[in-house]
């Protein structure tokens, strides 16, 4: 007891638990092999380069024709997929119908089904002779194998987000808020938008947050349906995979470095919104 | 008259809940409903036999030996490392923790390109430490270790942020009653803290090695794509489907499309029977 009151420091709060050291010293070994001198090698090699050399590679015209079409392509993504997934949860929160359980286990399948199994699916769905893809050509649109494809693999990678981040909400909302605006005189439509819509904004924004963050980083699904044309169809994990077989590791680290960037500051983003979702939660 | 109004007015009328719920069936339809049942439809579009071929050919059963290892490798070096931080995090109360939870979290927001790409630059021919392991003859990259060490990558967090809030959840009184009762640090760990989160713990677990077994990206950039060697399942699927052999791409990806689903099945047993055993968020 006193020898561990003794080993307690000024950073930590003492406790007759053991464990601490080792527990912590494995933690941080872990932590620092697998995942921070890894991404440090990769800022280390990018910070190889002179600024203007970094700028060069970072913002040349193939580059940005590759991140118009990720940041596009995956906001577009997460846009069908706030509508729709605020519309899923919804019905499975409200209403009984036949399959639900079957289809609440369903909504996480994103999650679990490998990325490249998803891609080639999605491909043999909507490529022209597929089952959705003949009948959009008899319609014109032609899907896979060109930048539409590429939000359609989004919409499925990014599908459970706002689903599972809105569903809590809409669970432990009061039902007699809704009675009160209801007896207040309000229409179903001024209850939606008036009550309903302002609880659930925050959490179906840090699942558009999160969806679009996945959506960015996304590979597997994505190849097999975007055609991948430079300049048209080119995403950007794609065009850093070519820069690597390429061996210009330098090149391949910048682009890395600049979409590690976008990461973090959707991550502090996405902090900021789950702070404002349980704020707005207590409030109700 | 006036009550009637105000019971409309909480619920919608039936026709619109009958158009919400359509729409939302239809969403859940093609995306994901339909994907899996091509995969199948495509995967036994040449019969049972063709389809057990195409999963037996040696390359395929390369494949799968090496999903099934790397996965044997990655799945329980991330259980250590996730018992023990949670252990050091739920249990203790320290400086720093939050950003060390948040460092735990970091791999999620990384593309599993650029998880791939960091070990090339680490052990790669032109790496950081790959001259020195040329010089000793040990290949990392281009071989079986890069493919663990990508995998351990991609599926870091997922049984830390599974344990973490369940343990902080039940605190630490069970455990310091057993330690002034007597027991050692390990008995209190074996039989008090662990059967507490055996079912957070295979929660995490489950998803863990979807993950790891399903992984395409990350083991892409570090794999150089040696058939029968280097190849897990969803390479392999790539490589058949880059060949135009549908059928057996298919076969093979219907394997990896019936563990997702086995793996979902499983996950809502846990839920639905264990929630209360499992992470917060889950209840």
């Amino acid at each position: 007891m006193t020898a561990a009151a003794a080993r307690t420091s000024f950073w930590r709060k003492p406790s007759i638990l053991p464990g601490f050291g080792l527990s912590m010293g494995f933690t941080l070994l872990y932590l620092s092999f697998i995942v921070l001198i890894p991404l440090a090698a990769l800022i280390l090699r990018a910070a190889g380069l002179s600024w203007d050399e970094f700028i060069g590679v970072v913002a040349d015209p193939r580059a940005l024709a590759a991140y118009r079409l990720s940041f596009g392509a995956s906001f577009l993504a997460a846009a069908v997929n706030i509508v729709f997934g605020v519309l899923t949860a919804w019905v499975l929160v409200r209403y009984d119908f036949p399959l639900k359980r079957f289809v609440e286990g369903l909504v996480d399948l994103p999650f679990a089904l490998p990325t490249a199994v998803a891609g080639i699916a999605l491909t043999a769905l909507f490529a022209e002779n597929g089952w959705i893809g003949h009948i959009l050509a008899q319609a014109g649109l032609k899907v896979a194998f060109t930048p539409l494809g590429v939000v359609i693999a989004l919409v499925f990678i990014g599908l459970p987000f706002v689903v599972r981040t809105v569903q809590p909400v809409l669970q432990d909302l009061n039902k007699e808020v809704e009675e009160a605006a209801a007896s207040l005189g309000a229409n179903r439509f001024q209850t939606f938008r008036r009550v309903l819509l302002p609880a659930i904004l925050p959490a179906a924004l840090t699942g558009f947050a999160l969806a679009f963050a996945r959506a960015l980083g996304e590979y597997g699904s994505v190849i097999f349906i975007a055609g991948n044309l430079p300049m048209k169809s080119e995403i950007v994990p794609l065009l850093i995979i070519i820069k690597l077989e390429q061996f210009d590791y330098a090149g391949a680290a910048a682009i890395s470095v600049a979409m590690l960037a976008a990461a973090f500051v959707l991550l502090f983003m996405i902090n900021l919104l789950q702070r404002w979702s349980r704020a707005r939660i207590g409030a109700f | 008259m006036a009550a009637t109004r105000a019971l409309a007015a909480i619920t919608e009328s039936p026709k619109v809940r009958l158009a919400l719920l359509l729409l939302a069936l239809a969403y859940i339809l093609f995306f994901l409903v339909l994907p899996v049942v091509v995969v199948f439809t495509e995967a036994f579009g040449r019969g049972f036999t063709y389809y057990v071929e195409a999963v037996s050919e040696p390359d395929a059963q390369a494949a799968i030996k090496l999903t099934l290892l790397v996965a044997a490798i990655a799945v329980p070096a991330n259980v250590v490392f996730g018992v023990a931080a949670s252990w050091a995090i739920a249990k203790f109360d320290f400086v720093g923790k939050s950003f060390l939870i948040t460092l735990i979290d970091l791999p999620f927001s990384v593309s599993p390109v650029i998880s791939g790409l960091i070990y090339v630059l680490m052990f790669g021919g032109h790496g950081l430490i790959g001259p020195w392991l040329d010089q000793h003859d040990i290949q990392i990259i281009y071989a079986v270790p890069g493919i663990v060490l990508a995998t351990i990558f991609v599926t870091f967090p997922f049984v830390a942020r599974e344990l973490i809030p369940l343990m902080q959840e039940q605190g630490t009184e069970e455990e310091e009653a057993a330690r002034s009762l007597g027991a050692s640090g390990w008995q209190t760990f074996w039989r008090v803290t662990l059967p507490n989160i055996k079912w957070g713990l295979l929660y995490g677990v489950l998803l863990c090695n979807a993950r790891a077994m399903g992984e395409f990206g990350a083991v892409s950039v570090v794999s150089g794509h040696i058939r029968g060697f280097t190849n897990t399942m969803p390479l392999h699927v790539e490589i058949l489907y880059n060949e135009y052999n549908l059928p057996a791409a298919f076969a093979v990806a219907s394997l990896l499309a019936f563990l997702a689903l086995v793996t979902l099945v499983a996950k809502a047993i846990l839920e639905w029977r264990y929630g209360h055993e499992l992470a917060p968020v889950h209840h």
